[in-house]
């Protein structure tokens, strides 16, 4: 897990250490989804966090109080998700699914009191009875490089095709 | 009938796929009806071709010079509101050499233009391009020859608009039939109307398009498929089975033409208009005061159902109204015999508090949609239906017998409302065999 220190005080969002050391965390998060360590990946989100698949062709700021979206969690649906996911009667991820989660174009974008904004693309496949299901876009978060172990705050997940042609958004993208 | 049900040489007419024995209390129905290309090809002829489709609500043409593109019964349809306000549907493809002239999901124009060679439309559909004398006669520019065609029926019932491709058709409030008190149910909820809420949901499901026509009314599957919904709900504190109102379930309604509904005891939380504990204290009273209009409104006895039942209602062939968690408007189309193109959108009370709002589509995900906790588990046992199919020289047929034997109203979790869809499908294929 990231046992890093926390962020040191002098680092700036252009410090490529801290790009770096925000690539390892995203590939540790990538890892532990690819290998259904999903408790382990909730672990990794701050309390109060959200995690967002906003509806495809709205804005990356788009707000699911008024936009229907496919995953709007709040920290205790979120949790719950991840519980429901651990159960054989999750039928749709019962046999699990196989996936690999690419992540790439890795860039900071902000940085504010220790909560750097982070995006990056991503492409997600996901395989089961002989499909192969392909999700891609990019990913917003927030991280709390202050906490230690780091936590995140927030992720959205924004698809990038124009329509979601797997049918199913089961597994976490 | 019984050589039929072992022996799968043997052909079938269409409407042979549909076996009902009242006397021995069996109903059913042939796989080839969900795996063979033919078979779809007569749905083409025979109920697309013929039924009222839902082409889209009111609200999201709202506007005059609102427009939105949609497939609807293997057409690509152009839905839209004039410079007048009139609504109008037209087939998209340009009169000249076939383009389709809109492209765009939706928007808002004065006029369409071909971007092939220029044709242009006014919004009401007439030929406006004006060439030079001498490209083109008379019969363009009065003649109606070189105006966007439109679809044969155009008819609507409290928002809801429906397409029918046969111009013969009977009317949509004959055809509706029954289902109309059931869409006042939905409709009724607001006094400033309904809209379709912040976009909606496209998916592909790789099944056949009647297995989601049964899946969404049948009750008989809720507990099987969905205990880890009811189990979330559970664990956040939003099941809630002790309110003071009659909670007893009114079962199975036909309501005529194929259409059907089942009406039930909520065990979870409506914005309009039931309260969960999950959702505070703070929003018990604002639940509390539609509830309370309603009553006003309504009456106790209709204005209570409104508030607290659940009802999912199919209307064939191919539209789901779910009045559930929250309101589901879902439409679906075959692309295969084995795969389908689903289309949802969620509906709310058009002045809608944002708190319930918010609260609305906050539900309506936790249940509903490709990410819900419900619907994936729903597409994955119509896929494996689909799969299992292919056992289907050796396991021909689906049973749907589920009450057959009880004496008055069916219940909610027998299989009647899929009787009544097949009863509908076997006479509309009668047509075509």
């Amino acid at each position: 897990m990231n046992a890093d220190a926390s962020l040191s005080q002098g680092l700036t969002k252009d410090d490529p250490g801290l790009r770096a050391r925000i690539e390892d965390f995203l590939y540790l998060e990538a890892d532990l989804l690819d290998e259904w360590r999903i408790e382990e990946w909730f672990a990794l989100f701050a309390e109060g966090a959200t995690y967002e698949v906003p509806p495809i062709g709205d804005t990356d700021e788009a707000d699911p109080s008024t936009s229907l979206f496919y995953i709007a969690d709040d920290y205790v649906r979120l949790r719950e998700r991840v519980v429901r996911l651990t159960k054989k009667e999750a039928h749709s991820e019962f046999p699990r699914s196989r996936q690999r989660h690419m992540i790439s174009n890795v860039r900071i974008t902000a940085m504010t009191s220790g909560i750097v904004e982070v995006g990056c693309n991503f492409i997600t496949y996901r395989a089961k009875r002989g499909v192969v299901d392909t999700y891609y876009g990019k990913h917003l978060y927030r991280i709390d490089c202050i906490a230690n172990p780091w936590k995140i705050k927030s992720k959205r997940s924004v698809l990038g095709m124009d329509m979601l042609y797997p049918g199913k958004l089961t597994i976490i993208i | 009938m019984d050589t039929a049900l072992i022996n799968p040489e043997m052909p079938l007419t269409y409407p042979d796929m549909v076996v009902e024995d009242r006397q021995r209390h069996l109903f059913r129905v042939s796989r080839r009806a969900f795996t063979e290309e033919a078979v779809l090809e007569g749905e083409r002829r025979g109920i697309f071709d013929r039924c009222w489709l839902y082409v889209g609500h009111s609200s999201e043409i709202a506007d005059n010079c609102d427009f939105i593109t949609r497939a609807v019964g293997g057409r690509e349809l152009i839905f839209n509101r004039d410079r007048g306000g009139a609504v109008h549907a037209f087939l998209n493809t340009c009169p000249h050499r076939g383009a389709m002239v809109v492209r765009e999901k939706k928007g808002n124009a004065l006029s369409f233009r071909c971007f092939y060679h220029g044709w242009s439309f006014n919004v009401n559909g007439r030929f406006a391009s004006r060439f030079e004398e001498g490209n083109y006669g008379k019969e363009h520019y009065g003649g109606g020859c070189a105006d966007l065609a439109q679809v044969p029926r155009l008819e609507n019932y409290r928002d809801f608009w429906f397409v029918n491709f046969d111009r013969n058709a009977v009317s949509l409030s004959d055809y509706l039939a029954g289902a109309k008190e059931y869409i006042d149910l939905v409709a009724d909820q607001a006094e400033a109307g309904m809209e379709i809420v912040g976009g909606g949901q496209q998916y592909i499901i790789n099944a056949n398009w009647k297995l989601l026509a049964e899946n969404s009314v049948d009750a008989f599957h809720g507990f099987p498929v969905h205990s880890t919904y009811f189990d979330y709900l559970q664990n956040i504190g939003s099941l809630r089975t002790d309110s003071g109102v009659d909670m007893s379930p009114r079962g199975m309604t036909n309501l005529g033409n194929g259409h059907a509904v089942i009406e039930y005891a909520s065990p979870w939380g409506r914005p309009i208009a039931r309260w969960v504990p999950s959702w505070g204290e703070e929003k018990r009273e604002l639940v509390e005061r539609i509830r309370h209009g309603l009553v006003q409104r309504f009456g106790q006895e209709r204005g209570l159902r409104i508030a607290e039942s659940s009802r999912n209602m199919v209307i064939f062939p191919n539209l789901v109204i779910n009045d559930i968690m929250a309101i589901t408007v879902r439409t679906f189309f075959p692309d295969a015999a084995n795969r389908m193109t689903v289309s949802a959108w969620a509906l709310g009370a058009r002045d809608e508090d944002h708190e319930l709002r918010k609260l609305r589509l906050f539900n309506f995900l936790e249940f509903l949609g490709p990410g819900g906790f419900a619907t994936p588990d729903d597409q994955e046992a119509l896929e494996n239906c689909q799969r299992g199919y292919r056992n289907l020289r050796e396991v021909g047929w689906n049973d749907i017998s589920k009450g057959m034997p009880r004496v008055g109203q069916p219940k909610n979790d027998d299989e009647e409302q899929m009787r009544c869809f097949w009863r509908q499908w076997r006479q509309r294929m009668a047509g075509v065999a």
